[in-house]
C-alpha cells in the first residue's frame, strides 16, 4: 500500500528562488493495482516517486510506504521497495550475477536464500546465458533484466517504476510492460510513471496526471474518460492540464 | 503505524560497510586505470624514472669531471712561465677567444682567467698581485672549471711562499703550525636521513594523495555521472556505511600506492647506489654509504596513516560535490597545490619542528619523517602530530558523512 498525503518538496535555487517541484500530493495505490502517474517532463513525477522511495525528504506532508512512513523510517521503507528508473544504472565492472548478489546483500539477505533467489529470477528473467558476464558487456535488454533481478532479489511489496522504458527499444520496453503487470497479478502495490500516454491505457488501473507538481486530475480510465468526454488518452492529458501543459508536452 | 525502532545496530552498519568496501575493491581492481595509478605507475615509473635521471646525471658528472676544462688566458707575454704551466696542466684544454665573457655563457668555454701585466715580476719582487678567474655561478661545468683554476693558482701561491721562506733560510712549514682534517662522526644512517630526510616525506605524501585521487572521484562524482549512486541509495543501507563503504576503499588505494612507491622506492635506492657508487659505496672516498634507520621508516610509515585518513576523507566529500568526474578533477586538482606547499616547507633548510608547527598538517609529518630518517624521536612533538592528525581525519571523515547526508549535493542537477 502507498498512501501520500499532502506530499511537497520545494527546492530552493539561487537564481530561480523556491521551486515546489511536488505540491501538496495526495494519492493512493493498493496491493494488486498500478497507479500511473502521468506527466509531461518536469512536472515533479520523478521527484514525486524519489520522496516516496525515500531517495528525497518532503519539505512537508508525508506518505506512508507498506506500513512505514517516509518521513519516520526511511530505511524501513527502503526495505519494502524495489525501485526501478532509467536514471538508476548497473555497476559496469560487476557481473550481472554480483551485481543482483550485491543488492541482495545490503538487502540483508542471507547467503543461501540470495542464490535461491536468484536461481528463481534467472530463471524467470531468462538471464543465464549472461549472469556471468560484466554488466557493461550487456545489451540493453539484458542490463534491464539484470535491474529488474536487482529490484526484486529482496522480494518488495511496493514497486516504483520512474519512466522505466525510456531510451528502450520496442522489444525491451514491451519486457518492461510485461514485468509491471506480473508484479501486479503477485499482489504488489505498483506506481508507475510515464509520459507515454500508450502505456497508461495497457497497463495503469488508477491514472493521476500531475502537472507543475500538482495532481490536476484523478481516476480509472474509464473515470477520466467520462470526466472529459474523450477516449483518447492524450485528449484527457491535454484537457486536464490545460494550455500550458500542450506547450510542455510538444 | 510502525516506525523505525532503533538507529541502526552497529553490527549492521559494519557489514553493511564491509559489504560495500568488498564491492568496491573488487570494483576498483578490475578497473585499468585504478591499477595503473596505484600499482604500475608507484612501482614501475617511479623507480625506472629514478635510475634513468640518477644514471644520466652521473654519466654527466663523470664526463665533466674526466674532460679538460676549457679555458681562456687573458695574460701578457711577461707572463709566459704561468701560463706555460697551465697549458701543461691535464686539467685544461686552453681555448683562444676574444669574447670571453660570451664564450662562458654559451658554454664554449668553462673559465677563463686574467693574469695581470707583470705578474710574474711582481712574484719575483714579492709585490702583491691579483688574478682574476672569470665564471657562470650555479653552472656545473664552469664551477669544476673555475675550482680546478683555483686550485691550479692555490698551489702556485703555495710553492711561492716555501721558495720565499727558503731563500730566507725559513722552514716551509712556518705558515704551516699546524694542519686541519675532518673526520665524519655522523652514523650512517644520519647521513642517509640528513640526504633523503627531507626528500622522502615530500613524495610520500604526495603519492599518498595521488592514490587516493581518482578512487575518491570515481566511487563519487564517477558514480553520480554513471547513475550508479542513485542504485545505491535505493537500498535500505545507512547513508554512514555507504560513505564508510568508499572511504575505506580511498583509503586503501591511498596507503597500496604509498607502500609499493615506498617498496620500490626503497628497491631502487639499494640497487641504484650500488649501482652507480659500486659496493659499499667505493665511488665516495672517505664517505660512509648512506643508509636508512628502519626504524625510522617504521615511524614514517605510522604517521601517514592518519594522513591518508586525511585525505580519503577530504578527497570523497570534495568529489561528492561535483556531478561529474571532469568537474571533481577541477576541484581536486587545486588542492594538489595545497599539499605540496607545507610538504615542501618540510625540506627547507632551518624550518625545525616545534609544538606550533606540530600542528599544522602535512608540514608537521614532513617535519618529524625529516627527524625521524635521522634517528631524532621528540615523542612528545610525534604524539602531538598524530593526535592532531587523527583529530583533522575525524573531522574530515564527519565532514564526508554530512555530505552524504545532503540530498542538495547527492541529487545535484
Amino acid at each position: 500500500m502507498i498512501e501520500a498525503r499532502q506530499l511537497t518538496k520545494v527546492f530552493r535555487d539561487r537564481k530561480r528562488g523556491a521551486i515546489r517541484a511536488v505540491d501538496a500530493l495526495s494519492l493512493r495505490c493498493a496491493p494488486g493495482r498500478i497507479y500511473g502517474l502521468l506527466g509531461a517532463n518536469g512536472a515533479g513525477k520523478t521527484t514525486a516517486l524519489r520522496l516516496l522511495a525515500t531517495l528525497l525528504q518532503p519539505t512537508s506532508g508525508t506518505a506512508a510506504v507498506a506500513g512505514y512512513e517516509v518521513t519516520e523510517a526511511p530505511q524501513r521503507v527502503r526495505e519494502q521497495v524495489g525501485f526501478l528508473a532509467a536514471s538508476t544504472a548497473l555497476y559496469g565492472r560487476l557481473t550481472a550475477r554480483e551485481m543482483v548478489c550485491y543488492f541482495g546483500r545490503l538487502h540483508g539477505l542471507p547467503e543461501a536464500e540470495l542464490a535461491g533467489r536468484l536461481q528463481r529470477l534467472a530463471d524467470e528473467l531468462e538471464m543465464h546465458a549472461f549472469l556471468d558476464r560484466r554488466c557493461d558487456a550487456l545489451s540493453t535488454g539484458m542490463k534491464q533484466k539484470t535491474s529488474i533481478a536487482r529490484t526484486l532479489i529482496h522480494d518488495p511489496a511496493v514497486m516504483i517504476f520512474d519512466e522505466p522504458t525510456l531510451g528502450l527499444d520496442v522489444m525491451a520496453a514491451r519486457a518492461i510492460v510485461q514485468f509491471v503487470r506480473r508484479c501486479r497479478d503477485r499482489g504488489k502495490t505498483v506506481i508507475y510513471s510515464t509520459h507515454v500516454m500508450s502505456e497508461v491505457e495497457k497497463l495503469c488501473d488508477t491514472v493521476g496526471i500531475i502537472h507543475n507538481g500538482r495532481l490536476v486530475a484523478e481516476g480509472t480510465l474509464e473515470e477520466l474518460r467520462g470526466r472529459f468526454g474523450e477516449r483518447d488518452m492524450e485528449e484527457i492529458f491535454v484537457k486536464a492540464v490545460g494550455g500550458e501543459a500542450e506547450h510542455h508536452a510538444d | 503505524m510502525p516506525t523505525e525502532p532503533t538507529p541502526p545496530r552497529t553490527g549492521r552498519l559494519w557489514r553493511n560497510t564491509l559489504t560495500i568496501y568488498a564491492k568496491e575493491l573488487r570494483d576498483a581492481l578490475r578497473d585499468r586505470r585504478t591499477l595503473i595509478s596505484m600499482i604500475v605507475v608507484p612501482t614501475l615509473v617511479m623507480p625506472v624514472i629514478m635510475l634513468v635521471a640518477g644514471t644520466v646525471a652521473t654519466r654527466i658528472v663523470r664526463k665533466a669531471q674526466a674532460e679538460a676544462s676549457p679555458i681562456a688566458i687573458l695574460a701578457g707575454a711577461d707572463s709566459a712561465a704561468v701560463v706555460a704551466e697551465l697549458r701543461a696542466d691535464s686539467r685544461f684544454r686552453v681555448v683562444e677567444t676574444p669574447d670571453y665573457r660570451g664564450a662562458i655563457a654559451d658554454k664554449r668555454i668553462r673559465a677563463a682567467v686574467a693574469i695581470p701585466a707583470g705578474f710574474e715580476g711582481a712574484l719575483a719582487r714579492g709585490e702583491p698581485a691579483t688574478v682574476t678567474l672569470y665564471h657562470y655561478e650555479s653552472e656545473l661545468r664552469s664551477g669544476m672549471g673555475v675550482g680546478a683554476l683555483e686550485d691550479f693558482f692555490r698551489q702556485l701561491r703555495d710553492r711561492t711562499v716555501e721558495r720565499r721562506l727558503v731563500a730566507q733560510g725559513l722552514p716551509a712549514a712556518l705558515v704551516r703550525p699546524f694542519a686541519v682534517k675532518r673526520e665524519n662522526v655522523a652514523p650512517p644512517e644520519k647521513v642517509g636521513g640528513n640526504l633523503v630526510g627531507g626528500f622522502i616525506p615530500y613524495l610520500i605524501i604526495l603519492l599518498c594523495f595521488a592514490g587516493a585521487m581518482y578512487p575518491a572521484m570515481d566511487l563519487t562524482a564517477g558514480e553520480k555521472e554513471r547513475g550508479t549512486l542513485e542504485t545505491l541509495l535505493c537500498s535500505p543501507v545507512p547513508r554512514t556505511a555507504i560513505v564508510l563503504g568508499k572511504f575505506l576503499t580511498v583509503l586503501t588505494a591511498s596507503l597500496t600506492t604509498m607502500l609499493c612507491s615506498f617498496l620500490s622506492m626503497a628497491g631502487s635506492f639499494v640497487v641504484g647506489t650500488r649501482m652507480l657508487l659500486g659496493p659499499g659505496g667505493a665511488a665516495l672516498p672517505g664517505h660512509a654509504m648512506p643508509a636508512i634507520d628502519p626504524l625510522g621508516v617504521a615511524g614514517v610509515v605510522a604517521l601517514i596513516v592518519p594522513v591518508a585518513v586525511l585525505f580519503s576523507a577530504l578527497l570523497l566529500g570534495l568529489s561528492l560535490l561535483a556531478r561529474t568526474m571532469k568537474e571533481a578533477q577541477s576541484y581536486v586538482s587545486p588542492l594538489v597545490l595545497v599539499i605540496i606547499l607545507p610538504a615542501m616547507m618540510g625540506m627547507l633548510p632551518g624550518v625545525e619542528l616545534d609544538a606550533k608547527l606540530a600542528l599544522v598538517p602535512i608540514l608537521n609529518l614532513s617535519l618529524a619523517c625529516k627527524e625521524m630518517l635521522s634517528g631524532v624521536w621528540h615523542w612528545h612533538y610525534i604524539a602531538l602530530i598524530f593526535a592532531s592528525t587523527v583529530v583533522y581525519a575525524a573531522a574530515a571523515l564527519a565532514g564526508a558523512v554530512a555530505l552524504f547526508r545532503r540530498e542538495a549535493v547527492l541529487f545535484r542537477t
